[in-house]
This record gives structure tokens, C-alpha cells and sequence, in this order.
């Protein structure tokens, strides 16, 4: 029964368009692991690291060789394929429980260039192992900070009227593990996390009035942050934890404010009869950017953190709608309408140029993965609203393991260094 | 040939002095401590679920939510009160005018275009233009209020234009 569940989770589709220029060919060859150990270790591995768009994997079809230790690799039948980097492992029992060792071979050299144990306690912490694995690879061969320990809040909506009901899910990066940290009747929504990724802030809805709550996830404690009449929403922790940007209305109609976490005050940062909400900061805290109708359709504008004149910065589509920044804070995803379907565009606020990242007709909620180099995002799927991740050149498209119900709303939680 | 591959336990060493510059970062302790085994600290942040419990929840205002008689359709993006519910606007303000202490909230609602938060403002903005049709009619302001739910409460399911034009709407929903 377990295995066929496990079974089932490996078939997730990576749809990969657009050739594989630019990403770095591996192999991840099956580890020598025992019957009782049921998760295939390698396919995490693989699917983390070909999920980042930033690697193509080699079939294990057209595998030659399935070796499981560095000196077992025959480095001139994988450089024949045009590999240049192999991954070889095994799962190993110990005292303390079970561990992974694992060898990044180069098939130029013929050299190994990394080489770890790391120990599970029990088998359900393989998972973990295996995106430590990816992680390590990731940065071993990218220089680039691995993001596949990490996890995902979203909002799940099932049922009409009566039925109703909303959850607040936090899973693994990859979907995995889902699990409920908070069940509501009322609309849950806009998950974002605390820098230190040990809150979420949400927006939910009681008796008649929408409020923004702070949830501590180790504790569950959850603590009523501001419930203005009007709307509440929004909530966007700044870089350093210490303000909240949010959206209210009670003293005209939405605008963006500042809530200082420490002291309770809070700023108004923008004053215009529009809709003015989805507030982002950007990566050094110093601007804001938000979705605002001003202009007539709704629109991305930049402002000063401390306020001031907001300037437009889209112009490309007939909407654009809930950008967030960049780690690196050169670009922006973002919500582009063109009149026909919304999808997720990439502007790059150096060039000016949009480049359109998702095939959907009602994709949104975009936002980075810590690194960058992919965005997450709700799509309409076959069964439902999902969720779907797309690298940043919109060559790598992966759908997300997911509960029942409509998911929506995805924050990657930061990666803590 | 075989000397060129490390043991484990001596690579994790090795990598540990060659490059503490990058690995001494690792929030997980990987090349930070212990040279023989390291430790994969994945994730594994306790997660605990809030307290159930619906204490908002209004089981009457439910009910009053599946009539149909007490909506204000709109248009895409639009708060526009069209002349064919000028009846229902009507309606209610000789309720209420008749009625002082009665209360009704207005709530707007979106349909799925568009971002969630945008919507929010969109319902609030339908809500608004009842109320300020309840208004122009006598109706007191201590009677009503406004709340919005965006997208968050279809009336209809389905992607198509005939489910969104009967979820971009305000119901009145007596308190």
C-alpha cells in the first residue's frame, strides 16, 4: 500500500520546454538502498535539482552504468553521454538509524568532488536527507545557496456556500507532507512568512470583520495583529522582520500602510481614492512596490519606503497585478492580464523588457523561491486550482503535490542561512 | 587510482578546512561541527496547528446568503449599481427606513479575475456603491456595514463568463 502511494508521488510531471540551453547536465544514478527503505532517494534529488531549471538529468534508461561508489564510476562512458557530473549513493542502516552517502563525481576529471554521510533518524527523515543531498549539489556546482529544505504555506478552499471551508497548509518545497495549521469557515488568506521564517502572517475573517493574525508556528499561538473596520489584508513582513506592510481601508479606501511590530504605530504610505493594496518590499527594505488602479486598470507603482510620489513601472499588458521582488531586487513577478488570460510575467526593472513565464489562463499569487531561481504560483489544473512552479527562464514547469481542495495563495518560506 | 576517492568521514574534514568560507554558513551545522558524521538538520521547525474553532462563524447570516432575492450584480470590474437592481436597493431601503433598528451588512464579492487582494478592494468598492444608494434613499449609516470577501465566496463554480456574472455581487444580509 505504501509503496504504491510511493509510487504514485514519483510520476509528478516536469514539463521542460525550450531545449535545455544553460542547464547542466548530471546524472543521479538510483542509490543501493534496502527494500524497507521505499523512497527512492535519487528521484528527489533529481527532481529538486531539474525543477530549478538549472540542471537537465540524464534518463535512467540511458544509464550505462549504475555504480555506487565514486571509484565504480567509469568516468569516459558518462563523459561519452555528456555528462559532466555523476551522483552515486547508498542508504545505509546504523546504530543511530539510517544514513545517506553520497559522491558528486566530475567525469572530466574522473575527480570526486564532494562526499557526505548524513544520518536520518528514521526513515521518514530520508526525505529531508535527500533535499539536503540537492542542496549540497546545488551549491557545490552553482555557487549558489541551495533552497530545497524549505517550505511552502498556501490556502486550500473547498466546497460552495454552507460547505465552505478554508485551510492554511505548510508543506515541504517540493509538496510534500502537507500539513493543516489552521482550519476556518470564514476565507483564510495571504500567508506570508517572517524572516526568520518562525511566523506567518494571514488574513481571516471574524464575526464580520476581516483581521490580519500573527501565527507562531512552533507554538501555535495565534495573536489578532489589527482589525481596522473595512478591509485588512496584505500583510508583508519588511527584509529585517521589523515592519509589516499591509492594506486598509477604514480611513477611506485601500491604501498601504507600515505597521511597526515593535511599537504597535503605523504609517500611511499611500493617500489616493484608487484601490491601492498587494504591498512587496524590496530585498534592502528601502521601496515598495504595489498593485494600484489609479491609472484606470490596475497597475505596479514603486514607492519609497518612507513614502513619497509612486512611480509606475509596468506598462507592457492591460493589467499588472501582486508583484514581489527578485532576491537579487533587479525584477519583479508579477500577475500580467493581456486582455484574454493572466499569467505570470517576469519584468526586469533594469531593461524594462516583460517576459511571460506561465501557459495559464488564470495563473497568480507569483513569488520567488529563496535563490530566485524559480517562481511559485496557483494555476488551473485538470482537477482543480494547483500549484506550479516555473523557473525564471520559462523553460521548467512542475506542478506540486498537493492536497484536495483548491490551492491557491503559495509563500516560500525564507531560507535561513 | 583508488587514492584519489576519500573516505566520508576524512572528504567531510577535508571540505571543513577547505572551504569553512562557505560551509561554516550552512544553518544546519553541515561541515560546521562534528567532522565525522554531519548533521542534516532539514526543517525540522515544530509546526503546530492554531486552536479549531469558528467563534465568527454566523450560521443565520449563512442562511440569508443563499437567497437570491437580496443581490446586486455588476459588471467585469465594475461597481456600477445597474438599473435592473435599482428594485432590490429599493427594496431594502423601505426595510430599513421602516426598520431603524434594523441592521443589514453588504458584502461584496469579485469574481475569479484578477488577484486576490485587488478583489478585495473590488468587492469593497461594489459594497460601497449600495450602501451609498441605501444612503441617498434615508437610510441611516448606523444601519449598514460593509465587508468584502473578494473572490473568496463564489456563489457559482466554473471558469466561464456565466459563473462570474453571478459572483460579482453584493448580498445584503440582515443582521
Amino acid at each position: 500500500m505504501l509503496a504504491a502511494v510511493g509510487t504514485a508521488r514519483a510520476d509528478l510531471e516536469i514539463t521542460v520546454t525550450g531545449g535545455d540551453v544553460g542547464a547542466l547536465p548530471i546524472a543521479i544514478v538510483p542509490f543501493a538502498q534496502t527494500a524497507e527503505v521505499q523512497l527512492d532517494l535519487a528521484r528527489v534529488v533529481e527532481n529538486d535539482l531539474v525543477r530549478s531549471g538549472r540542471f537537465r538529468a540524464l534518463p535512467r534508461g540511458d544509464m550505462l552504468q549504475k555504480p555506487v561508489t565514486p571509484a565504480a564510476v567509469d568516468a569516459g562512458t558518462w563523459r561519452a553521454q555528456g555528462i559532466d557530473n555523476v551522483v552515486v549513493g547508498q542508504v545505509v542502516q546504523s546504530e543511530a538509524g539510517y544514513f545517506a552517502r553520497f559522491f558528486l563525481v566530475d567525469s572530466v576529471s574522473g575527480r570526486q568532488i564532494l562526499g557526505f554521510d548524513i544520518p536520518a533518524r528514521s526513515l521518514d527523515q530520508l526525505r529531508y536527507v535527500a533535499h539536503q543531498i540537492a542542496d549540497l549539489i546545488y551549491e557545490k556546482l552553482l555557487g549558489l545557496p541551495g533552497y530545497f529544505n524549505t517550505k511552502i504555506a498556501y490556502v486550500s478552499a473547498s466546497g460552495l456556500g454552507y460547505q465552505r471551508s478554508f485551510q492554511l497548509i505548510v508543506a515541504d518545497a517540493d509538496g510534500e507532507n502537507p500539513r493543516v495549521v489552521a482550519t476556518s469557515r470564514e476565507p483564510l488568506m495571504s500567508p506570508a512568512w517572517s524572516p526568520d521564517r518562525k511566523q506567518l502572517a494571514y488574513v481571516g475573517y471574524e464575526r464580520g470583520r476581516s483581521a490580519i493574525y500573527l501565527h507562531t508556528l512552533a507554538s501555535g499561538e495565534v495573536k489578532r495583529l489589527i482589525s481596522e473596520r473595512g478591509i485588512n489584508g496584505s500583510p508583508a513582513f519588511s527584509p529585517d522582520g521589523r515592519y509589516l506592510a499591509l492594506t486598509l481601508s477604514f480611513e477611506s479606501n485601500p491604501d498601504i500602510y507600515i505597521l511597526d511590530l515593535r511599537s504597535g504605530t503605523r504609517r500611511r504610505i499611500t493617500d489616493h481614492y484608487g484601490i491601492d493594496t498587494e504591498p512587496a518590499w524590496s530585498p534592502d527594505g528601502s521601496k515598495l512596490v504595489f498593485t494600484s488602479d489609479r491609472g484606470g486598470q490596475p497597475q505596479i507603482y514603486e514607492v519609497a519606503a518612507e513614502g513619497g510620489d509612486p512611480r509606475r513601472v509596468t506598462f507592457e499588458g492591460r493589467q499588472n497585478l501582486r508583484a514581489s521582488y527578485s532576491p537579487d531586487g533587479r525584477r519583479l513577478a508579477l500577475v500580467n492580464y493581456d486582455g484574454g488570460r493572466y499569467r505570470i510575467g517576469l519584468l526586469d526593472l533594469v531593461a524594462g523588457d516583460l517576459r511571460i513565464l506561465s501557459d495559464g489562463r488564470l495563473d497568480e499569487s507569483p513569488s520567488f523561491a529563496p535563490g530566485g531561481a524559480v517562481v511559485i504560483y496557483a494555476t488551473q489544473g485538470a482537477g482543480g486550482a494547483e500549484l506550479a512552479t516555473v523557473s525564471v527562464d520559462g523553460r521548467v514547469r512542475q506542478s506540486l503535490r498537493q492536497a484536495s481542495g483548491d490551492v491557491r495563495e503559495p509563500a516560500w518560506s525564507p531560507l535561513i542561512r | 587510482m583508488k587514492s584519489k576517492y576519500w573516505l566520508p568521514a576524512a572528504i567531510s574534514l577535508t571540505l571543513l578546512l577547505g572551504a569553512c568560507g562557505s560551509t561554516k554558513e550552512r544553518r544546519d551545522g553541515v561541515g560546521v561541527d562534528d567532522a565525522a558524521t554531519r548533521t542534516s538538520e532539514p526543517y525540522t521547525d515544530v509546526i503546530a496547528p492554531a486552536p479549531m474553532g469558528d467563534a465568527g462563524y454566523d450560521a443565520a447570516a449563512a442562511a440569508e446568503r443563499s437567497l437570491t432575492t437580496n443581490v446586486v450584480y455588476f459588471d467585469f470590474d465594475e461597481s456600477v449599481i445597474k438599473p435592473e437592481y435599482q428594485n432590490v436597493v429599493d427594496a431594502y431601503a423601505r426595510y430599513l427606513t421602516a426598520n431603524p433598528t434594523a441592521k443589514v451588512r453588504l458584502e461584496g464579492h469579485a469574481d475569479e479575475r484578477g488577484t486576490r487582494e485587488y478583489n478585495i478592494g473590488l468587492g469593497e468598492r461594489r459594497g460601497n456603491a449600495v450602501e451609498s444608494a441605501l444612503r441617498a434613499k434615508g437610510v441611516s449609516g448606523q444601519q449598514l456595514s460593509v465587508i468584502s470577501y473578494g473572490e473568496e465566496r463564489p456563489a457559482e463554480a466554473g471558469h466561464n463568463e456565466a459563473a462570474w456574472a453571478k459572483n460579482r455581487r453584493v448580498q445584503i444580509v440582515r443582521q
